[in-house]
């Protein structure tokens, strides 16, 4: 008995340090803001139900249990009861109707920037997953950088979302929830740090040997650190198609800082063939336009009379 | 193709299974000579056609397939204890999520489900075979090459590594180029074909093979799950077929439904997967509750309450449960207005299900309540399903959801409902019907021990998962750093994964210690329960009943024994010989050239792929040909039988 207690202290222990670092509870942005107080108000709700059966599983197992009653006591037949058959009914469809509402309103809530800075313009990042790495591209700043990722705090990013190769998903736990990336197709997302430091990102989405280590860091400064940081980065070498083209090789790399983004070469939101094309050692389509032959040195025959048929 | 490449190399874990695969295989043949079994192995169970005999060969394959499964789980385990630790590399541990979650669904959760149902259904109905007894056992050994046919991927060629799942562009020839893809998709078609017959051959038996005294609404909640399940199978399982066939032609032929080049369609593969999926786990949790509803009932010793509200509630469960798929992929960026729909779909099967939690606990409210190994199965499972059902609820909240999409809190929900609805399903049924299979029940003191730590263990298993999630641990890493702080929460994990294997464990000692010491059943109805397979003597002869019963209500045995009780005396009346299906070794053979032919097409060797659909042609061809119309049972037969029992 003793040891029994000693074990489940033990145990007790264990999960009250465990439950500590709570990421999604602990906001840090107001999209995981609201993310965070949708579950908890939901969890309100399911505690109250847990609490309901497990009462009435407890007090109906006590009471009726055969050693109690006795081998004699013969149950009563009964079929049901309409009017507790609706009230059963009933009362989760308020509880659904409850927690449907502020679901659907958080829902197209997310899809807006956050409404405390809404009259700021959102910085627009483009979130490229290539296994086994994150490509960032700033648009706008004309900056790029690989597994890590700077920004203002109390700013609205607007993510937009894609994938070279395999489905992944993009996920700051700190910032909000995750949203998928995937070749060909774009998706958006709008994210905000209202607290500065730095937060953990990464692939939510498995994508093959290298998806444990997919992850990237994410800082959030104020505007000014932020201003110094770009300036910086727009000093950085220039990206070259070469170099990119060796990104979109599996496996993982350091992180990276460039001035330019791959967006002149190639929108993976609009085209799902570059990385494998790049893999496969074929052409990609806008190098047949605007290839520096010194860039690519293989398979110049094929381009060359792919140029010609078209 | 060079023998290195042919046969799994390097991982001293992959050579230990070779080893004992090996031994288990020389141990067999061994023991079959030894005892001169083989004409018995044949001529008794590989060419069967009796629905009781294919129901227990269903139960051994899904019990030895929980076996691998949960060694996949216990690596997993042991892999995940502790930070950074490297007993697993990232591509092996791939592959053992990969298999664990494929074979838990796929060979484990619904054969030991289509086994029971196989064993019970057509007794409960009064039936003296299922509607297509040859095609039964087609389905059997489909299903059990299919699973063989997966199984061996791990030393021959390379398990699958993307997942249960298999999402495109991953599980696509330019992300995935071994066989291991391969593997998942031949044997998952071969062992759909089976369930898709089952399928067929239980909704035509339920519909047409009863006793015609039995009302639609007379026939046992257990019944009626398998019923609705099998309308699931029937309308899901094309659609899985649909979808692993294109794969397959992306992988082997070059087309380009899924792939990322020439215009494929990823997306297309999740929304089928899911389209197939998720009626797939109310497949594998419907006969549970059908079960439950009656090991409830029996040892509470009162009929089920609010018997046709539990009958309206699954079909509605079975209607909801096509229309939610999306709920998967939420964060796929579909927009507001589809997930707010799929949200509410999602969170309205949580009201049919409530009713039935509720109904459950009125059956035991005034009872008399018997705490057998089943029945304690049962109970276990309102709780526990309880944490699992809400936490589903909290899920279908897409906004929530992005956060806890892929998550531990993901995979703590999902056991929480599969584990303790199908797997403590399957225990409890297995407790329950033991005696009508084997003749002889489990024990009970070892069936109490092997509950409690295994519920024990389930629960200190999975609930920290749940505080994972929430703390940002995504599924399917293969390790984790210090710093994540995730530590604690796995060790406990990890301890209770090995409560569960013990749990388990004993559960087969028990097994063989009941064969050995358990006393021989003298009646057919141990537990005093409530439907006609008890009605049936101790052992149940082939034939099941020498005369149909009749049934007057859903506790159909239970008012027999209550008009006895009062008096009615059971008239005699005289037998008359007994129709019955002849057995076939044609199912078998058929099955292995299925199993051929996928081999072949795992590796892309054609000429062994064609030579196996032209045994399966073949076999066809036979069985076409085929005239025999059965047998009949004689009076005398039947009166020996009667007499002895």
């Amino acid at each position: 008995m003793k040891s029994m207690l000693a074990l489940s202290m033990f145990f007790a222990v264990m999960v009250l340090s465990g439950c500590s670092n709570l990421t999604v509870l602990d906001p840090k942005g107001p999209v995981a803001e609201q993310q965070a107080n949708l579950i908890l108000f939901s969890i309100g709700f399911m505690l109250f139900i847990v609490v309901v059966v497990f009462v009435l599983f407890t007090l109906i197992l006590v009471k009726y249990r055969e050693r109690k009653s006795g081998p004699e006591y013969e149950p009563p037949h009964i079929e049901g009861n309409v009017f507790l058959e609706i009230v059963w009914t009933v009362i989760p469809i308020i509880i659904l109707v409850v927690l449907a509402i502020p679901t659907v309103q958080t829902i197209f809530a997310l899809e807006e920037a956050p409404e405390a800075t809404s009259h700021k313009d959102p910085i627009v990042i483009h979130a490229t997953s290539v296994d086994w790495k994150w490509v960032f591209s700033y648009p706008e700043e004309n900056i790029e950088t690989v597994n890590y990722l700077h920004i203002p705090e109390d700013h609205p990013i607007l993510f937009k979302l894609a994938s070279a190769d395999s489905m992944g998903s993009f996920w700051i736990p700190s910032l909000g929830g995750q949203e998928y990336t995937m070749s060909g197709m774009m998706n958006e997302l709008f994210l905000q740090a209202d607290v500065p430091g730095e937060y953990r990102g990464r692939n939510a989405n498995f994508t093959g040997e290298g998806f444990t280590e997919q992850t990237f860091t994410v800082t959030a400064e104020s505007e000014e650190d932020y201003e110094e940081w770009v300036e910086e980065a727009q000093d950085a070498p220039e990206l070259t198609q070469e170099k990119y083209n060796e990104l979109m090789m599996k496996g993982h790399v350091e992180e990276m800082t460039f001035s330019e983004t791959h967006l002149q070469w190639v929108d993976h939101g609009m085209d799902a063939e570059y990385a494998t094309k790049v893999r496969n050692g074929e052409p990609t389509d806008d190098e047949s336009s605007e290839m520096d032959h010194s860039e690519m040195n293989h398979d110049d025959d094929d381009k060359e009379s792919e140029e010609h048929s078209h | 193709m060079r023998l290195d490449e042919f046969f799994v190399t390097g991982d001293p874990l992959i050579y230990g299974a070779d080893v004992s695969i090996a031994l288990t295989l020389i141990g067999a043949i061994f023991a079959l000579t030894y005892f001169k079994k083989w004409k018995w192995l044949w001529s008794e169970w590989l060419t069967t056609v009796d629905h009781k005999k294919l129901g227990i060969m269903y139960i051994i394959a899904a019990v030895l397939m929980l076996f691998r499964g949960g060694v996949d789980a216990m690596l997993m385990r042991a892999q995940l204890t502790v930070p950074d630790a490297g007993f697993l590399d990232a591509k092996h541990y791939n592959e053992i999520f990969t298999t664990h979650g494929t074979i838990m669904i796929i060979f484990m959760a619904m054969p030991f489900l289509i086994g029971l149902i196989n064993v019970v259904v057509p007794l409960q109905i009064g039936a003296r075979d299922v509607a297509y007894p040859f095609l039964n056992a087609v389905s059997f050994w489909t299903f059990f090459m299919g699973a063989m046919l997966f199984n061996i991927s791990f030393v021959i060629g390379g398990s699958p590594s993307a997942g249960w799942t298999s999402y495109v562009p991953l599980a696509g020839l330019e992300l995935s180029p071994g066989v291991g893809q391969n593997y998942y998709l031949l044997g998952l078609q071969i062992a759909g074909i089976g369930t898709l017959l089952t399928g067929i051959n239980f909704l035509v038996t339920i519909l047409k093979m009863r006793v015609p005294s039995m009302k639609l609404m007379q026939m046992p909640i257990f019944t009626w799950s398998s019923l609705i399940t099998m309308v699931i199978i029937i309308f899901a399982f094309p659609v899985l077929t649909v979808a692993l066939a294109l794969m397959t032609f992306d992988r082997l032929f070059g087309s380009h439904f899924f792939t990322m080049m020439d215009g494929g369609m990823p997306m297309l593969w999740a929304n089928l997967f899911w389209i197939w999926g998720h009626p797939e786990v109310y497949i594998v949790i419907l006969p549970a509750f059908g079960m439950f509803s009656e090991i409830i009932s029996t040892f509470a010793r009162k009929t089920i309450f609010g018997y046709k509200a539990m009958v309206y509630s699954m079909v509605i469960i079975a209607g909801l449960s096509f229309l939610v798929w999306v709920h998967h992929f939420f964060t796929m960026g579909a927009g507001g207005a589809v997930n707010s729909f799929f949200s509410i779909t999602t969170m309205l099967i949580a009201v049919p299900t409530g009713v039935k939690i509720f109904n459950w606990l009125f059956t035991l409210y005034k009872g008399r309540i018997r705490f057998t190994t089943a029945m304690l199965w049962a109970l276990a499972f309102i709780p526990n399903f309880v944490i699992g059902g809400v936490t589903g609820v909290m899920l279908a909240m897409a906004a929530a959801d992005y956060q806890y999409h892929n998550t531990y809190f993901l995979v703590a929900h999902f056991h929480y409902v599969l584990i303790s609805g199908t797997v403590y399903a399957c225990f409890a049924g297995l407790y329950f019907w033991y005696p009508k299979m084997f003749n002889h029940r489990l024990n009970e003191r070892l069936g109490k021990w092997s509950f409690w730590i295994f519920v024990a263990g389930f629960n200190l298993c999975f609930f920290p998962m749940y505080f994972l999630g929430l703390a940002g641990m995504p599924r399917r890493v293969y390790t984790y750093g210090v710093a994540d702080g995730w530590m604690s929460m796995n060790v406990l994990a990890t301890f209770g994964g090995l409560l569960m294997g013990i749990g388990f464990l004993i559960l087969v000692y028990n097994i063989y210690y009941s064969f050995r010491y358990s006393p021989r059943e003298t009646t057919g109805d141990p537990w005093d329960a409530r439907t006609l397979e008890w009605s049936t003597p101790a052992p149940v002869p082939h034939y099941n009943f020498a005369h149909l019963p009749e049934a007057k209500g859903h506790d159909a045995f239970w008012i027999m024994k209550e008009e006895i009780k009062q008096g009615k005396k059971p008239e005699k009346k005289p037998y008359k010989p007994i129709h019955m299906p002849s057995y076939s070794g044609v199912p078998v053979v058929m099955s292995v050239f299925f199993f051929i032919a996928g081999f072949g097409m795992v590796f892309s060797w054609n000429w062994m792929s064609i030579l196996g659909l032209i045994g399966v042609l073949a076999t066809m061809v036979i069985r076409s040909f085929d005239y025999d119309k059965g047998f009949y049972v004689s009076v005398e037969e039947i009166e020996e039988h009667e007499k002895t029992t």
